[in-house]
């Protein structure tokens, strides 16, 4: 069935079923991947997928929801029928409704339709790829781990009031992460990840250089002095940690009492005036973007950081009217409909004399601690009490000098990070989370075993 | 509810299958194929989540869907889809077939399938066993109430899930499987806040094969526990940062051996040329005071399994015997590829995935001390005794956070701590674990990797580690 016939379907079932209100959110995709092992193909994948996930409003207006893979006639109705059983349980402290903004016209980015390049060409490109990366250095002697894969998917949002939007795109995403060894050192691994519309689109050249050259400058590495150090972060570790506390932001999250921000946060100063956040789905360089929400809505930029202080929150329909304001774009359809951030814009902002614009990342020659990348989000992030201790990989710079780090955390509180930014950066780079400049932030503890 | 709807040409849960399947299998082989397996499976899945005093999400959900593997040498394909009919099936293998480029003659032999091993024959009463949405909902609603200890309590959560999956595994060696697995599990959630200070708690309980076991949950114990771990560590001081002695607790804190050294112990780590252990069998590995086991055979426990999903009975595997490395965890991949013989650990979140080898039950077996034994024993450290969340880094450094940690000053437990991370690697931790406790506990967990997120149980004893990073403040 395609999304027309679908809509058409659900319709019918409903009608005998006697549902009034319904909506549903749909996706269909066609994935394919490719992995290697020292030029042999390793494992080699396809999958066709299709979830349908309904909601129906019943009598009292309480909403039930059913997730179902069985598009069939009898799954469909099926679907239908668990929901309504499931409504009987729904929410009457806090009711859902539809998006006010589900019919609103939408902005559908253009991008040049692209077809599968086949197994065969993803594993020829792959096999290159790692090929390459081995032989940029003796020291690095594998590739464990290493994938490319395309994917090709149409979502649907529709409702019984008419409501109906449907868009189809691709991606494809390269990711290599090499492994380095030399003798009576420990092994050291780093990589990178590229996304582009199609596998033709994708920077394999640049994914290869990055992936070696950031493995090759942790050969040399130390064990760090635990201390508290000046930091700069790199744009992806920043957006690591603000995509990792975004429940700052988030109005589900400060409803459900895990947010640090209250309903009344609105214009208090988290940061240095110098700072704006956005968050911005539709930005030209998201691969990944989507022009509307799981309800529907429209997607959009936010201002979520206006020199230095909250200047909105995201939301769903439910969070927006509670707030007496409209729904942003953010909505994941659920039984409880959840609310996260699409795509984070860092930015320095007009007010930005209070910077230490001497310092610079490429040029700074006192001492500092260079965090490339944050691990271990989901273990080392408290985002209700606002504190984190990550393990990260970086370099401290010291005397002219630049070397790996072994093994260390940084630990915190983010509105402390946010409270001491020091310095941001003028030139932004684009990440696969978001945009942001290098961010220096005075004072943060670091755990080593020196 | 599961489907029992006949179609022809189609697979059919609760049917026989066995014509279709062998025709498929003889396809695949007919081209070319080394080896063909199929995962068919059908899902019967359910949450609920009390907030505070209300029900707020209830969410049923059904999926099915197959997995097809060939084999061609040591390369495999892997193709998914939720067309279970003959022509979604024979498309799926024809494009497995196809991805592998397959151009020799060479044809292995299919003999047909085995007799069906039918596992799933006491279980198909399970759904009717089950708790109801509306029994779940009154108990979770009063245990969310019990949480409701003193005004510092400002967010109370309880939330529920039960999985049941129906699966078929055939595969061109014969194997002809069915079997139904029930998994059920339990959370409690609370935040405590008093002016600046914030805390948090959680405990977790799973079972797998056990419809009644929510019924016997007791939520009023479990309540307590939450309550009181998060009062404890309210006004909590940051952790200073350093190396140190530590006594892990038991249960979840097992989930060290989980992280730092059980993943390193998956074939799937020996074909990446990840693990330290590669070469290291029948070597000294850890401290002699240590024995490590992975099996899926303690009844009721979250990662217990009656056949793994490859069609293989899960075996108890003794991985570590008095510090010397015993065994890898291996699946038919890994076999196939490094020669480890498998040992029923084939595991997979769903039809979506490949199966790879994956940890099911996996503890430090207990010793001889007790728990005073090991804290008497350090006179400046850290006791961990509830653990959070971890991970291994690609070279095999681990890290996880404490979620409930106390100091330990000449041989007793003082002050709250928080925000500690442990930090370090399989290899230079697992001699440093000297003494192992008499006290055995499991908990329940779930643990992503290469096929997605699969039920585990982690556990040990109380186990103290002479000397680990502890990351802080």
């Amino acid at each position: 069935m395609n999304s027309k016939e679908i809509t058409t379907e659900i319709s019918k079932a409903a009608d005998f079923l006697n549902l009034k209100k319904w909506d549903y959110g749909a996706s269909f995709s066609n994935d394919y991947s490719v992995q290697v092992d020292k030029g042999e193909a390793k494992q080699l994948k396809a999958s066709q997928k299709q979830i349908l996930t309904i909601r129906v409003w019943n009598q009292s207006n309480l909403v039930g929801i059913t997730t179902t893979s069985d598009i069939s006639e009898s799954g469909i109705k099926n679907a239908l029928k668990q929901a309504n059983i499931a409504s009987d349980f729904g929410n009457k402290n806090e009711t859902t409704e539809f998006s006010p903004l589900a019919k609103d016209p939408i902005k559908v980015k253009e991008v040049k339709k692209r077809n599968p390049v086949g197994i065969k060409k993803l594993l020829t490109l792959l096999r290159g790829a790692e090929v390459k990366l081995i032989e940029s250095h003796e020291s690095i002697k594998s590739v464990p781990y290493n994938g490319l894969s395309e994917s090709f998917f149409e979502r649907v949002y529709a409702n019984s009031e008419g409501a109906f939007r449907s868009y189809s795109k691709s991606q494809a995403a390269l990711y290599l992460y090499a492994r380095a060894e030399e003798k009576n050192k420990k092994p050291r691994s780093s990589g990178s990840v590229k996304l582009g519309y199609g596998a033709d689109d994708i920077d394999i050249e640049s994914c290869i250089k990055e992936a070696s050259n950031k493995t090759i400058s942790h050969l040399n590495y130390a064990s760090i002095k635990t201390d508290k150090y000046l930091i700069c972060f790199s744009p992806e570790s920043f957006l690591t940690i603000i995509n990792a506390f975004s429940s700052m932001f988030n109005a589900r999250s400060i409803i459900d009492g895990v947010s640090l921000s209250n309903i009344n946060s609105i214009g208090e100063k988290l940061s240095t005036e110098a700072l704006n956040i956005y968050d911005d789905g539709l930005h030209e360089k998201n691969i990944s973007s989507t022009p509307f929400d799981g309800e529907g809505t429209p997607t959009k930029r936010l201002c979520l950081i206006n020199k230095g202080r909250i200047e909105n929150f995201i939301h769903s329909e439910s969070t927006a009217r509670i707030f007496k304001t409209i729904p942003t774009g953010h909505a994941g359809l659920g039984s409880k409909v959840s609310v996260s951030p699409d795509w984070i814009v860092v930015e320095k902002s007009e007010e930005n004399s209070d910077l230490k614009t001497t310092l610079d990342h490429s040029i700074y020659e006192g001492e500092f601690v260079y965090i490339e990348e944050l691990n271990a989000i989901h273990a080392g992030v408290r985002a209700s009490q606002g504190s984190f201790s990550l393990p990260f990989d970086g370099w401290l710079y010291k005397n002219g000098k630049k070397i790996s780090i072994e093994s260390a955390t940084v630990a915190g509180d983010i509105k402390y990070l946010l409270k001491n930014i020091i310095n941001i950066e003028s030139s932004q780079e684009v990440t696969t989370t978001g945009i942001s400049p290098h961010i220096w932030v005075d004072e943060l503890s670091i755990t080593g075993d020196a | 509810m599961l489907s029992s709807q006949i179609k022809s040409n189609e697979i059919v849960f609760g049917g026989c299958n066995k014509d279709l399947l062998e025709e498929i299998i003889f396809y695949g082989i007919g081209l070319g194929a080394d080896f063909v397996e199929i995962f068919i499976e059908n899902t019967d899945n359910s949450s609920v989540l009390a907030e505070e005093d209300f029900i707020t999400s209830v969410s049923p959900s059904f999926g099915r869907g197959a997995g097809i593997r060939i084999f061609k040498g040591n390369k495999d394909g892997f193709v998914s889809t939720n067309d279970l009919t003959k022509h979604g099936l024979m498309r799926s293998i024809s494009q497995a077939i196809e991805m592998l480029d397959i151009t020799d003659n060479k044809r292995e032999v299919f003999n047909g399938l085995n007799k069906h091993r039918d596992y799933s024959l006491s279980k198909k009463k399970w759904i009717n066993e089950v708790p109801s949405i509306l029994e779940i909902s009154e108990k979770l609603l009063v245990s969310t109430k019990s949480l409701k200890k003193n005004n510092k309590i400002i967010t109370r959560k309880g939330s529920y899930s039960r999985n049941l999956q129906e699966v078929i595994i055939a595969s061109s060696d014969g194997t002809y499987v069915s079997d139904i697995r029930l998994h059920q599990t339990v959370g409690l959630n609370v935040i405590a806040s008093d002016a600046q200070y914030r805390s948090s708690g959680s405990r977790r309980f799973g079972s797998s094969g056990m419809p009644n076991e929510f019924r016997l949950w007791d939520h009023e114990k479990a309540a307590n526990d939450v309550f009181e771990s998060s009062m404890n560590m309210l006004y909590a001081d940051y952790v200073d940062a350093g190396q140190m002695p530590v006594v892990l607790a038991n249960k979840f804190g097992g989930v060290i051996f989980h992280e730092a050294c059980g993943h390193l112990l998956e074939t799937t780590q020996i074909e990446r040329g990840t693990t330290p252990f590669k070469n290291k069998l029948n070597e000294k590995i850890a401290h002699e005071s240590v024995t490590a086991i992975d099996e899926g055979i303690s009844e009721g426990s979250f990662g217990s399994l009656s056949v793994d999903d490859e069609g293989m009975e899960p075996e108890k595997s003794v991985l570590i015997k008095d510090g010397i490395l015993k065994k890898f965890i291996s699946d038919r991949a890994g076999e196939l590829r490094t020669g480890h013989k498998r040992t029923g650990s084939g595991r997979r979140q769903n039809y979506s995935f490949a199966a790879a080898s994956r940890m099911r039950n996996t503890y430090i077996a207990k010793g001889e001390h007790s728990k005073e034994d090991l804290i008497n024993s350090i006179s400046e450290g850290l006791y961990c005794k509830s653990m959070g969340g971890g991970s291994v880094g690609a070279t095999g450094q681990f890290n996880f956070a404490v979620e409930e940690g106390y100091l330990i000053k000449n041989g007793k437990l003082t002050s709250p701590v928080k925000g500690a991370t442990l930090i370090g690697e399989a290899k230079e931790v697992m001699p440093k674990i000297s003494m192992c406790g008499n006290d055995l506990e499991l908990a329940p967990g779930f643990c992503g990797s290469i096929s997605g997120s699969v039920n585990v149980t982690v556990g040990q004893p109380h186990i103290k580690v002479d000397s680990i990073t502890v990351g802080g403040r």
